[in-house]
């Protein structure tokens, strides 16, 4: 009798809800794909990196007392840049206002458009027409360009920063959402739905936003490799943090001057940059292909 | 076609035209003026009398009204830095190196990605087409800023090959002009050849399983001829289609690369235009960026229709 409580009866597993085995398949997918693990590691690596910062950095990221310009040695594994201060340790903290800044505003700018990307497609009429005629003004630019376009109105800095690339990357999240609305919401489920008696709030949230739940996931990652290359760009052009704030576009474009004395300063915080962004561009395709997304383009 | 062409072109003017006006009503809008930063603490009256002179003492809407028509006649203004040269003159020295920049990309750019699609198309799923793959990936994620820095590093300042900084217009010869702009153009193009390459590795698959290629195969052609000829020509139509959107990437690339490179383009100017927040500048920057951004847009419109007589537009 002891092995039929070690192994439930088979009736009892297939009882399980259809929902409850599909929900994790997609990471089984996921983990077969070796390009995916691989940058998936390399991800949880640099986030860990960031997170623990003083855990992993061997000096203070702005203390001024090593050498200047000293090329990578045992003691400073990347070298030091033109104060004397430690490259390896200011790559280490500059993955957190990178990474914090990747994430924060995507995900400000996917709860922005798909507000009104819902609203937009759920709506439909003059609420549309605002909406849709605004998003497609920014549609018609890339989003490094509005995000340079809003810095130019709101003034440079990094809260200014955050600011105009949430704004500048909320018009993708909001075409697909609309997209996936117009589609989802003549469907016999959302009618059955507002036949007994949902209302919009809970249909759009309810029904149909978790329908759309994969084409924003994708686009989300797609987003956040995009947005840290932004934020890197406009910190390059001094747009962005205050000087001294250690963030990796920043740390490049204090190599500006020293190209001929002191490469380390230049290469390692580019390599962070594209590790970062290939990674996640790794992940994103393997989303892609797991969630069998086509690639929104028009 | 020409009633299509009508619309689309007065379709790119109100986009332009919703852009500057966002923009304009914007600056005025975020608390805090140049000219208060410039004067109000040395001699607040200058000020008042500049902001009167400027016409800033008035309704935004009459600010609005009467910079509009200024502009129609193509005044933007004067820069608020320096000898206050105008604005137009200034951007008119820009646009010609911006556009040289973008050109010369677009080159690079398919000079790269073409050979690539196609040797990838061939041999799917070999070693060749993973190098690739990989590369294109790689190209995506690298920041252009960051490949202009390190062209410097290795073939400017390394081997000697090529100026760091600087453009020289075409007028002082052609090797000049292109030595000057042969890094910046790689370091922007990099990122536009990945997409391209992709595209083209994709269509070229599509089309290589078609049944005029087999037929072509069949009446004993070439390789190369049916490749270059049949397929790589109906594959190209879908590649026009993502250059569009790949000129995005090619613009925002050369604005953030022309500061690498100390070019004086458009991006430069914009750039240095909102450091120094010098408005007349960035919204005389904004204006052509955009119109360039969106006219190209429409150009690549058009072209599909050359490169593909099936397509027609009413």
């Amino acid at each position: 009798m002891s092995h039929s409580i070690s192994h439930p009866p088979q009736r009892q597993m297939d009882a399980l809800p259809q929902r409850e085995r599909s929900r994790w398949l997609w990471l089984n997918a996921l983990l077969r794909r070796v390009p995916a693990v691989a940058a998936l590691v390399v991800i949880t690596v640099i986030v860990l990196a960031g997170i623990l910062a003083p855990l992993v950095a061997p000096y203070d990221p702005n203390a001024q007392e090593y050498g200047f310009m000293e090329a990578p040695s045992v003691a400073h594994w990347l070298g030091t840049d033109d104060l004397g201060r430690d490259l390896f340790s200011r790559i280490v903290y500059g993955a957190r206002i990178s990474l914090f800044v990747g994430v924060v505003t995507v995900l400000l700018s996917m709860i922005l458009g798909v507000l009104l990307g819902l609203l937009a497609g759920y709506y439909g009429g003059w609420v549309d027409n605002v909406i849709m005629r605004y998003i497609d003004l920014q549609w018609a630019f890339p989003n490094f360009i509005i995000a340079v376009y809003l810095v130019a109105v709101f003034g440079t800095g990094l809260s200014n920063v955050i600011v105009a690339v949430t704004l500048a990357f909320l018009d993708d999240f909001a075409r697909i959402v609309r997209g996936m609305v117009l589609s989802l919401r003549t469907q016999d489920f959302v009618i059955a739905s507002r036949a007994t008696g949902a209302r919009d709030l809970r249909i759009m949230l309810r029904h149909i936003l978790p329908n759309a739940a994969a084409p924003i996931i994708v686009q989300a990652t797609v987003s956040i490799s995009a947005a840290i290359l932004a934020e890197a760009g406009l910190s390059f052009l001094g747009l962005g943090v205050k000087p001294s704030t250690p963030t990796w576009g920043l740390i490049l474009s204090d190599a500006r001057s020293f190209f001929s004395r002191a490469w380390w300063m230049a290469v390692f915080p580019g390599l962070a940059i594209t590790l970062t962004v290939l990674s996640i561009n790794f992940l994103g395709d393997a989303l892609r292909d797991i969630f069998d997304v086509r690639e929104y383009a028009d | 076609m020409t009633k299509y062409l009508i619309r689309r072109f007065l379709t790119s003017l109100l986009v332009i035209l919703g852009v500057a006006t966002l923009v304009f009503f914007l600056l005025r809008a975020v608390p805090g003026d140049p000219l208060g930063a410039m004067l109000a603490e040395v001699d607040p009256t200058a000020a008042e009398e500049l902001r009167r002179k400027l016409g800033l003492d008035q309704p935004v809407y009459v600010q609005y009204v009467l910079w509009l028509g200024r502009l129609l006649q193509g005044d933007m203004g004067n820069s608020l830095y320096g000898s206050n040269v105008s604005v137009s003159r200034i951007i008119g020295e820009a646009v010609p190196r911006t556009l040289s920049l973008t050109f010369l990309s677009t080159i690079v750019a398919l000079a790269i990605a073409l050979p690539a699609g196609i040797l990838s198309a061939l041999r799917k799923n070999s070693l060749v087409d993973y190098f690739f793959t990989f590369f294109a990936f790689l190209g995506l994620s690298m920041p252009d800023f960051w490949l202009g820095v390190l062209l410097i590093i290795v073939f400017a300042v390394n081997l000697r090959w090529l100026p760091a900084i600087g453009y020289a217009p075409l007028s002082e010869g052609l090797w000049p002009w292109f030595s000057h702009l042969l890094l910046p153009a790689i370091a922007t193009g990099t990122g536009f050849s990945a997409i391209i390459a992709r595209m083209t590795r994709s269509a070229m698959l599509e089309v290589l399983k078609a049944d005029y290629i087999k037929v072509a195969h069949a009446k004993g052609l070439r390789n190369q001829v049916v490749i270059l000829r049949h397929a790589l020509r109906n594959a190209l139509i879908p590649v026009v289609t993502v250059m569009g959107i790949a000129f995005a990437l090619l613009m925002s690339g050369a604005v953030i690369v022309e500061n690498v490179f100390a070019i004086k383009g458009l991006g430069r100017v914009l750039i240095q235009g909102i450091l120094n927040r010098d408005y007349p500048l960035v919204q005389g920057a904004i204006l052509l960026v955009s119109t360039i951004f969106v006219f190209s847009n429409l150009l690549v419109d058009i072209l599909y229709t050359i490169i593909d007589p099936r397509i027609q537009y009413d």
